[in-house]
């Protein structure tokens, strides 16, 4: 599903990320971890093309990124959801509106029933008319979250999801995304919360990455 | 003003159109300008359109018409006009040659003498109105052949004053279409510094978009259509008050000068109904090539 053969990054002259070679497999679940500034979201943005490999290859649903014109690239993330740390919505939408932006840039019929469903999987169905600014850390992540499935990726992907929420949030989110994954999503999750992957470790089979001294370290063992 | 506007508006907020977040500065500066310059717009249009009526006007009617003046002894005077006349009739090209009448001398020196002029008083010269025929005379062959019979005949065909007038009057015209072009120029301008201020203030929204899939050409057109129909509505506003100070100028038949001839005639009042249409036709493609351009930096 994506793959990164030799791939590495680097910006100014600097090499960020190097000699990475793995594969995520459809409907695999991945932790990604390391310390604060090893890479994770900069090996997130290479699985998704907000940033390309400037060493190796990295292919994503078996298509080299480097030849991606701008409107592929903006029919892959169709495919891909992204949870980000900051979320990222648009203030002056309120919550359905910015669950229902993906539908609306590809051109999608909105199903009321369909959004209704998926802001009350996410516990938000009394916050749906509400603005971004208006809802805390956690319910801005459910929201991220619920924009990034309402397309049905193949893929997700977030970035610290529980970086601004307290333990019960964190318990709360990562229990969507292990639903997620059993309905045959490959998810990968970047996390510097180790209690995090190990409360993961009853409930689904997952592999942990780790980014170290640039390079991307596969455990090998399943948590 | 919002009241107004916000029909238009309302039919911008598509789906598309509403990803683009409200920019209270921008969306004014835009409307106000292309009000501003729609209300100049239509005083050009009226300033090309009368000076060319005016330019037409001394072109056709003047240049139809001639005179002829006969300045000679009192004892000659009437053998003179005799033979001016006569060789008139035979001349190729002059479909009328008529003595003017006492009564119509009078009121052409009236506005310089008043209209108590004692004309039997004056030894004025007698002229002869000569109208020409589509195909026109040869003016120096006529003027030989009056010197031959009517020597103090003296043919005036209004060619040296008419042609100046009529190119002042077609410098005029074009004066107002270099003007409409200036005009459709600095709106372009300005609709596509503000486009570009739009843009660079919503770099963030534009992340977003990107995010969730949106190509460029759907963000592009979501800030080519706001920025098109704020050019459309601030452009009708400025259309639809210069048409009204156009209409309430004095009309020329109250004062006959040539400023208060400025305006529209018939059908001519469409033409300004048509600058809404090219201002959005200007913002669309001002936008356009700004947020081709922004996007494009933007990676």
């Amino acid at each position: 599903m994506i793959e990164f053969h030799d791939a590495g990054y680097g910006y100014g002259g600097r090499e960020l990320l190097t000699e990475m070679s793995l594969t995520l497999a459809p409907g695999s679940f991945h932790f990604l971890t390391g310390p604060s500034g090893a890479g994770k979201t900069t090996f997130l943005k290479l699985c998704y093309r907000e940033l390309q490999a400037t060493a190796g290859r990295v292919s994503i649903f078996g298509e080299d990124t480097r030849q991606m014109g701008r409107d592929e690239v903006a029919e892959l993330r169709r495919r891909i959801g992204v949870v980000h740390q900051d979320c990222q919505f648009l203030d002056h939408l309120n919550v359905v509106e910015n669950v229902a932006l993906p539908l609306s840039v590809s051109g999608r019929e909105r199903d009321d029933r369909d959004l209704d469903d998926l802001l009350n999987w996410v516990g938000l169905s009394d916050q749906a008319k509400a603005r971004p600014p208006e809802l805390s850390g956690g319910e801005r992540q459910r929201v991220a979250l619920a924009r990034a499935v309402i397309m049905s990726p193949e893929i997700i992907l977030a970035d610290e999801p529980t970086g601004n929420v307290d333990w019960d949030m964190s318990l709360r989110l990562l229990q969507l995304l292990i639903e997620l994954n059993r309905m045959g999503k490959t998810v990968l999750i970047a996390t510097h919360d180790l209690h995090l992957i190990r409360q993961a470790k009853a409930q689904v089979q997952a592999r942990v990455l780790r980014i170290s001294n640039r390079r991307i370290q596969q455990s090998g063992a399943d948590l | 003003m919002k009241t107004i506007l916000l029909p238009f508006l309302n039919f911008s907020e598509s789906a598309s159109g509403r990803v683009v977040p409200p920019s209270g500065f921008t969306a004014q500066l835009t409307v106000i300008t292309a009000a501003a310059m729609a209300f100049l717009a239509v005083f050009a249009l009226a300033l090309s359109m009368a000076t060319g009526r005016l330019a037409d006007r001394w072109g056709t009617e003047l240049a139809r018409g001639s005179t002829v003046r006969i300045s000679a002894p009192a004892d000659q005077i009437e053998a003179q006009t005799a033979a001016a006349l006569k060789v008139l009739e035979t001349t190729p090209g002059v479909s009328e040659a008529r003595l003017l009448t006492a009564e119509e001398e009078t009121a052409l020196l009236e506005p310089w003498f008043g209209p108590d002029l004692p004309l039997d008083t004056l030894s004025l010269p007698v002229l002869i109105d000569v109208q020409e025929t589509s195909d026109g005379f040869d003016a120096e062959g006529l003027r030989l052949r009056l010197a031959g019979e009517a020597p103090g005949a003296v043919l005036d065909d209004h060619t040296r004053w008419r042609r100046p007038l009529v190119r002042a009057a077609e410098r005029l015209r074009l004066l107002g279409v270099v003007s409409l072009l200036l005009i459709a120029g600095v709106t372009g301008g300005m609709i596509t510094l503000a486009a570009n201020a739009a843009l660079a203030a919503t770099a963030q929204v534009i992340r977003t978009l990107r995010l969730v899939g949106a190509t460029d050409r759907f963000i592009a057109s979501a800030f080519v259509r706001r920025f098109t129909f704020r050019g459309f509505s601030g452009a009708a506003i400025g259309t639809f008050f210069g048409m009204i100070a156009i209409a309430i100028l004095p009309s020329a038949d109250e004062a006959g000068g040539f400023l208060t001839g400025l305006g529209f005639s018939g059908i001519q009042w469409v033409w300004p109904l048509l600058i809404p249409v090219l201002a959005a036709l200007v913002a669309f493609v001002a936008t356009r090539v700004a947020a081709t351009q922004t996007l494009r930096r933007l990676m």
